[in-house]
């Protein structure tokens, strides 16, 4: 099963689920049949002026993950995540990262054809 | 001699003394808007326009079949103008800031040059003054990079005969109005003394005072509001070049398009004693 990155507030399965991408402060890796992890940390976007979005799309795209589950998601993101042919759950921020996955196993996630946020540079 | 008229708050005044200073100033001049996103020097002075050109910045442009993945495009971009998303290297055009270095650093050649439009500059006369603006386009959000190209194009236009410059800058202290700034010899701060003018200056004197030029105040609608903006100067040891009283007939030549020096003759008094002024602070008094 593919590799699923999460953003995520703490590196934990039972952090919540962080709302922002872009920057967002790190992203869990994880594998769905065993639930082992990885973490990555995702702060130093939080400090850049513009162009985190894309950063943090670079970021999980290096990770090797094939799907993102996450809040909001903004166009250049979406376009980056989508070119690097990565799948995208978005409006997950009211969960922990295991209940993401364990919807996300269950096959309850409907899957993003469009960025949910506008972006801040136009 | 090259001066900016600046502020730090919108609506002080700057385009009614750039173009109050443009018609008294006593030697050959070139007014310049570089005040891109919302240019208006030009409905003061009203110049015929001349010629215009197309200002565009270099982007990359990416062939996939020449590009290795190796990254190292990708990592110098502080922007993230382009970015390696997995298997496929992908640029963001309007976040490029026109630098070159991706095109520098691809040692696979598979970054061209392409273009992203920046705006527009046109030129022209005003009477016995040489005009140029800047004009953003619409949906831009860069605009120091068509502030160069207004420059580069003053700088075309010093080559037959040097003139003195009067730029008329944008308002606030961030990087358009530094770069505005930042090629002058004496800086005017236009403000007015209400709150919202004296906490702008302040701020647009803390920007600019790391560039070590002469600067002086200009206060606009003096008679208005408080002493505060008196206390500061005094405080920072900044001259107040001059005043321009708070009056109804002002007004009214500001909202009929007349050049407030050219509404009075008290007020072209005032414009040719600050006009002084400033080629004083300048060290080069223009005797005409």
């Amino acid at each position: 099963m593919d590799k699923v990155a999460v953003t995520c507030e703490a590196p934990s399965l039972d952090a919540q689920v962080d709302p922002r991408f872009g920057r967002a402060a790190g992203f869990m890796i994880v594998d769905p049949e065993t639930m082992e992890f990885e973490y990555i940390d995702n702060g130093s976007t939080q400090v850049m002026a513009q162009g985190a979005g894309i950063q943090a799309a670079e970021n999980v795209s290096r990770s090797g993950a094939k799907v993102l589950l996450t809040g909001n998601v903004g166009p250049k993101a979406f376009q980056g995540l989508s070119g690097a042919g990565i799948k995208i759950g978005q409006n997950l921020e009211s969960m922990t990262v295991r209940q993401a996955i364990e919807k996300y196993k269950a096959g309850n996630i409907e899957f993003a054809d469009t960025s949910n946020k506008e972006g801040h540079w136009k | 001699m090259k001066i900016a008229v600046a502020s730090g708050k919108g609506g002080t005044g700057k385009t009614t003394v750039a173009s109050s200073l443009v018609s008294v100033w006593n030697a050959p001049v070139i007014a310049m808007d570089l005040d891109v996103e919302e240019p208006n020097l030009h409905l003061f002075l009203k110049p015929e326009f001349t010629g215009s050109r197309i200002a565009r910045m270099e982007i990359p442009e990416v062939d996939q079949s020449l590009c290795t993945l190796c990254g190292k495009c990708s990592d110098l971009c502080q922007f993230k103008a382009i970015s390696l998303m997995g298997e496929i290297l992908m640029t963001f055009p309007e976040m490029c800031h026109g630098c070159g270095g991706c095109i520098a650093i691809c040692a696979e050649k598979a970054l061209r040059p392409s273009y992203r439009e920046l705006g527009e500059i046109s030129w022209g006369q005003a009477g016995k003054t040489d005009f140029i603006m800047g004009r953003l386009r619409i949906g831009e959000a860069m605009s120091p990079p068509l502030m160069r190209e207004v420059k580069k194009k003053l700088n075309e236009m010093q080559l037959d005969a040097p003139k003195d410059v009067i730029t008329d800058a944008p308002p606030g202290v961030s990087c358009p109005a530094i770069n505005a700034v930042m090629d002058s010899d004496v800086i005017v701060l236009v403000t007015e003394p209400t709150p919202f003018g004296v906490y702008d200056m302040k701020l647009a004197h803390e920007a600019f005072t790391p560039m070590n030029k002469p600067m002086g105040v200009v206060v606009n609608r003096a008679g208005l509001g408080n002493s505060e903006i008196y206390d500061y100067c005094s405080a920072k040891n900044l001259e107040i070049l001059a005043e321009i009283p708070y009056e109804r007939s002002i007004a009214e030549a500001y909202a009929s398009g007349v050049i407030i020096s050219e509404s009075s003759d008290k007020m072209k008094q005032l414009f040719l004693e600050l006009a002084e002024k400033i080629q004083q602070k300048a060290g080069e008094v223009r005797r005409g």
